[in-house]
């Protein structure tokens, strides 16, 4: 990029009127593994690839989707490393809303302190932007809600959405796919087929993360063998 | 004298049959000295939540300039009114804050929630709440309050009946306490308006 000159500093505003760093991150974000999230009608669902660099990896011991709340989950595309520091500080920020409150956080104003966390790395001295988009899912008062939230601390609410390598082709996918009345189940089904559309290798249980919250408003991560049979139902 | 009897103050809260009322009395005083008959202690945080608070005057108007501050906050990045029970967990945090150097002030929360349901808890100056389903008292007429209460209290009120027990209690509590009365002041809230009467009663 001709802005190379202005790429030193976090803080400096290039001529064109770009911070280069987040351009950069989301750059990470864009060359991380696919996720994507799909809003039902009742219920969300994440979902994300989990491919390990080695087949000596525990794979048991790896998990990408996280909860923040019993009722709010979230998946990333970037460093891994970095949305362990988010979640935690996410975590923190929703308990102290549930102390003084004594009422479960809503998802707008979690989402809205993630970003907030999010924008401060872009303008504070001496540390980096998070290398990181997150899809933030859940269930409150509102219904089912999905946010994409991004390292310059911007977030929309999306209906489908996908973020890393394969997301031009994903996002057709779902575009192509999705409807308003959705169900939850089908929305898994979506998922998995939009999964599949750019995965290399054969795709099982053990290679790809599903977090799912429904009306019940108890977000989960399946597992392996609820995958599978996902898988085998969309065969 | 304690602290909390520095200025007089009466305040009781009833709940009815899908309504409730809030009531106070209108004396202001510097320890035996009456200095106003017509102060305010119920304030409106919304249309559907009231707060009283008694106690030390100065700490009644500070606390309550304080919550309408953190509820327009709340208003504006949450875009709804705050529930009664989320309310009540605020002043109490707020009130525990200063553990050791406390408000004194005692709040009596009223207010309607979801599906119209009638809310009322009341707290000490620190913060530890006390929820009830009839009705709660405060003040230095608080002791006649709850015996007055308690004999004249009958569940599922409607409004008329309600103001009619909440002003007697009042009344003839706030006459057996020389730092409270000068008149009293009812707000009866139903779902659909919100009605404010001033009482005279022994004007002494």
């Amino acid at each position: 990029m001709g802005d190379s000159q202005y790429s030193f500093s976090l803080t400096t505003f290039s001529p064109s009127g770009k911070l280069v760093q987040i351009e950069h991150a989301l750059q990470a974000v864009g060359s991380g593994q696919t996720s994507l999230g799909i809003k039902a009608a009742n219920g969300v669902v994440v979902a994300t690839e989990k491919k390990l660099p080695s087949i000596l990896v525990d794979e048991t011991s790896v998990q990408k989707i996280q909860l923040m709340t019993p009722n709010i989950g979230v998946v990333y595309s970037g460093m891994g490393p970095d949305s362990r520091v988010l979640v935690r500080k996410s975590r923190k920020q929703a308990q102290q809303y549930f102390r003084l409150y004594k009422e479960p956080i809503p998802i707008t104003q979690l989402v809205r302190e993630t970003a907030a966390v999010m924008q401060e790395f872009t303008q504070s001295g001496g540390v980096r932007p998070f290398g990181v988009s997150l899809l933030i899912a859940g269930y409150d008062d509102n219904g089912p809600q999905l946010y994409q939230v991004d390292p310059s601390g911007s977030y929309f609410s999306w209906k489908a959405s996908a973020m890393g390598k394969n997301v031009s082709n994903a996002k057709t996918f779902l575009e192509k796919r999705y409807t308003e009345d959705m169900e939850l189940e089908d929305a898994i089904h979506t998922a998995i087929l939009t999964l599949k559309e750019g995965f290399e290798g054969q795709i099982s249980g053990k290679n790809i993360e599903i977090g799912i919250i429904g009306a019940d408003r108890k977000f989960r991560v399946l597992s392996s063998s609820e995958i599978d049979d996902y898988l085998a139902e969309v065969e | 004298m304690s602290i909390f009897e520095y200025n007089g103050s009466a305040l009781v809260a009833m709940v009815g049959k899908n309504c409730f009322a809030i009531a106070s009395d209108r004396r202001l005083g510097v320890q035996l000295q009456t200095v106003a008959t017509d102060f305010q202690r119920v304030f409106k945080i919304h249309d559907r939540l009231y707060i009283g608070l008694s106690g030390l005057a100065t700490d009644a108007q500070t606390m309550y300039q304080k919550l309408v501050f953190r509820h327009k906050l709340y208003q504006l990045r949450e875009e709804r009114d705050m529930k009664p029970q989320t309310f009540a967990s605020l002043v109490s945090a707020l009130l525990y804050e200063k553990r050791f150097g406390p408000f004194f002030c005692q709040p009596v929360i009223a207010g309607l929630g979801d599906n119209d349901e009638p809310f009322i808890c009341t707290m000490d100056c620190l913060g530890a709440k006390e929820l009830a389903k009839d009705f709660v008292v405060s003040g230095t007429a608080s002791e006649s309050l709850y015996g007055a209460c308690e004999s004249m209290y009958k569940p599922d009120m409607e409004p008329e009946e309600l103001f009619e027990t909440i002003s007697q209690a009042l009344l003839s509590s706030v006459d057996r306490d020389c730092l409270s009365g000068w008149g009293g002041y009812v707000l009866l809230v139903t779902p659909t308006e919100v009605q404010e009467k001033i009482l005279k009663g022994r004007m002494d």
